[in-house]
């Protein structure tokens, strides 16, 4: 009889914790969503609840019409697309110097550089503002984008993933005589585009979710990405709670799909990255 | 570590400065270079007139420090920012372990399905979920008091009362980061092999028993990482407070880098700004080696 019992409550109890567990975790996202096409003021009236009793979609009209977020929107694409295109370019150049190439003085530098990884952003701001200012950068897309052209971890992840490929591929390759540029361009490209997947969708993500540095360096609200945008929109709209859902879901949704379509290569990439050294 | 077949020819180590040029020059002029400066800077008084002529800047030595460390408000947000991190971390770190054992249990259904479920807050931007969630705790309207209610807790006014609101704020860190540490756990829980289970249950251990002597410790350099990523986040708080609270109420949600913000780019006291974020740093690093070393003492 007992032994009855324990062979379905186990199960039973697993399943159910992650039941609600993955319940709490979706709850604010659902609502999110839901609140966003209600009419104006049902999300604040009580008891909250989650089904609108009508669907509307005007206030995602108000944002594109009359508070212009599509240009927000416009801004983070912009943004977010040129910065994994660069930071995959000379990510993956770096990454395979340090990996493949012998040359003096290799292993300290990389050394040097991890280093590097344990300090924040933050840190360097306030000078690097100072610098773009200098450099006739503040309030521009250029701004934003040359601080993470090239970084520690996407060179670091390259490096990772590159160490795998035979240096006896590379020494023919040169026996051949091909150049090293061509050997970089038609041989370890290709050779490294899992990891360049998954460094991309990494950048994407990470830019388009920014905050602090666009909020710093553009200025002008014509120039604002999404969360900067957003949390403008707080400060005059904080009432207007179904405008403000629209808004969240408008900056959330891209990212949520992009990374539902890739989740496998980011998922490895983030585990493979960390767990190796 | 890696056996070194032969040295590079002349070409290849052409090659390799091209290869890594533009990329390093990338790093160091828009991060190795603003560190170095942004210690020089905080020992000025680099201000509003500075900005305008540099040459207004006067060398100040350790007085921005010094005056950092008798500001009540800087205390605040120092204090404010320790209490985020030791609160946050640790749960952060047991609410991501609960679910990787959970998703990783033998039992589990649906396991990809609740992994990514559990990831996407990670992925989420955290302005657009720090917007949902002061709805979500609205003393009223609520979600969460909504959910308090439902199953006889009192209602609170998490934002609106000081007593609250880092505790808010910790609950919203938890909910957006715990996914990814519980990946990172998963794949350690996948790396512990099943034999060493079997003989645990041949030789009598209960269950508690087995995640006490196999589990945790092979987990130990997943916990690490892990333990370390987090804090080092966790120590950066911005955009939380600074879209939910402005740092209030009473100064009660007040990080060292919303101060560094509100100081640097709000008021140009850069000098003060830079001290601020060097502070941090330095209280990084700090934390940084205690938690290698509780590691170290823990594994012998």
């Amino acid at each position: 009889m007992r032994r009855g019992v324990k062979r379905w409550a186990a199960p039973l109890g697993v399943n159910a914790l992650l039941v609600l567990g993955a319940a709490l975790t979706m709850a604010p996202l659902v609502w999110m969503v839901s609140a966003s096409v209600m009419p104006t003021g049902e999300a604040s009236s009580f008891p909250p609840g989650f089904i609108p009793s009508r669907i509307t979609f005007e206030h995602y009209r108000d944002l594109f019409q009359r508070l212009s977020l599509g240009r927000a929107f416009g801004s983070s694409l912009l943004l977010a697309s040129s910065v994994t295109f660069c930071s995959v370019i000379l990510n993956s150049m770096a990454g395979y110097a340090f990996a493949k190439l012998r040359f003096p003085g290799r292993d300290r530098l990389f050394r040097v550089l991890l280093l590097g990884m344990v300090i924040p952003v933050q840190i360097a701001m306030l000078p690097l503002f100072l610098l773009m200012r200098s450099l006739g950068l503040v309030n521009t897309y250029l701004g934003v984008i040359l601080p993470s052209a090239a970084g520690i971890f996407g060179i670091f992840l390259v490096r990772q993933f590159a160490r795998s490929i035979p240096d006896e591929l590379l020494d023919a390759a040169r026996v051949d005589g091909a150049s090293e540029w061509l050997i970089y361009r038609r041989l370890v490209l290709p050779l490294l585009k899992p990891v360049l997947v998954t460094l991309g969708v990494f950048m994407f993500l990470g830019t388009w979710n920014d905050f602090l540095w666009p909020l710093v360096v553009l200025t002008d609200d014509t120039k604002y990405t999404l969360p900067v945008a957003l949390a403008n929109l707080v400060g005059e709209h904080a009432q207007d709670t179904e405008l403000m859902m629209a808004g969240s879901v408008l900056t959330v949704l891209p990212v949520l799909l992009l990374f539902l379509a890739m989740q496998r290569a980011y998922i490895e990439g983030i585990t493979a990255g960390g767990l190796k050294e | 570590m890696r056996v070194e077949t032969r040295r590079g020819t002349p070409a290849e180590v052409r090659a390799a400065l091209f290869f890594l040029a533009p990329g390093l020059f990338v790093i160091v002029v828009f991060f190795f270079l603003p560190i170095a400066a942004s210690f020089l800077l905080s020992a000025t008084d680099f201000d509003l007139y500075a900005l305008a002529d540099p040459s207004n800047a006067r060398v100040t030595g350790v007085s921005n420090y010094r005056a950092l460390l008798s500001d009540p408000v800087f205390l605040t947000a120092l204090k404010n920012t320790l209490v985020f991190v030791l609160l946050g971390s640790p749960l952060t770190v047991l609410v991501a372990l609960s679910a990787a054992l959970l998703v990783n249990a033998r039992l589990a259904r649906a396991k990809g399905f609740f992994r990514t479920t559990f990831f996407a807050p990670v992925v989420t931007t955290l302005v657009a979920v720090a917007v949902v969630f002061r709805y979500v705790y609205h003393p009223r309207f609520g979600l969460l008091n909504r959910g308090l209610t439902l199953i006889g807790l009192p209602a609170v006014d998490w934002l609106g009362d000081p007593r609250f609101s880092l505790l808010a704020i910790v609950l919203l860190a938890i909910w957006k980061n715990f996914g990814f540490s519980t990946i990172l756990f998963v794949a350690g829980l996948q790396g512990i092999p099943e034999s060493l289970y079997e003989a645990a249950r041949l030789d009598g251990a209960g269950r508690w028993q087995q995640f006490r002597r196999i589990t945790l410790p092979l987990l130990a350099p997943t916990m690490l990482l892990v333990g370390l990523t987090r804090t080092i986040d966790y120590f950066q708080l911005f955009a939380e407070p600074y879209v939910m609270t402005s740092g209030g109420p009473l100064n009660s949600t007040l990080t060292m880098s919303l101060l560094m913000y509100k100081e640097g780019f709000r008021f140009w006291n850069m000098g003060r700004g830079a001290a601020i974020a060097f502070v941090l740093f330095a209280v990084i690093l700090v934390a940084t080696v205690i938690q290698f070393r509780v590691q170290k003492g823990g594994e012998t």
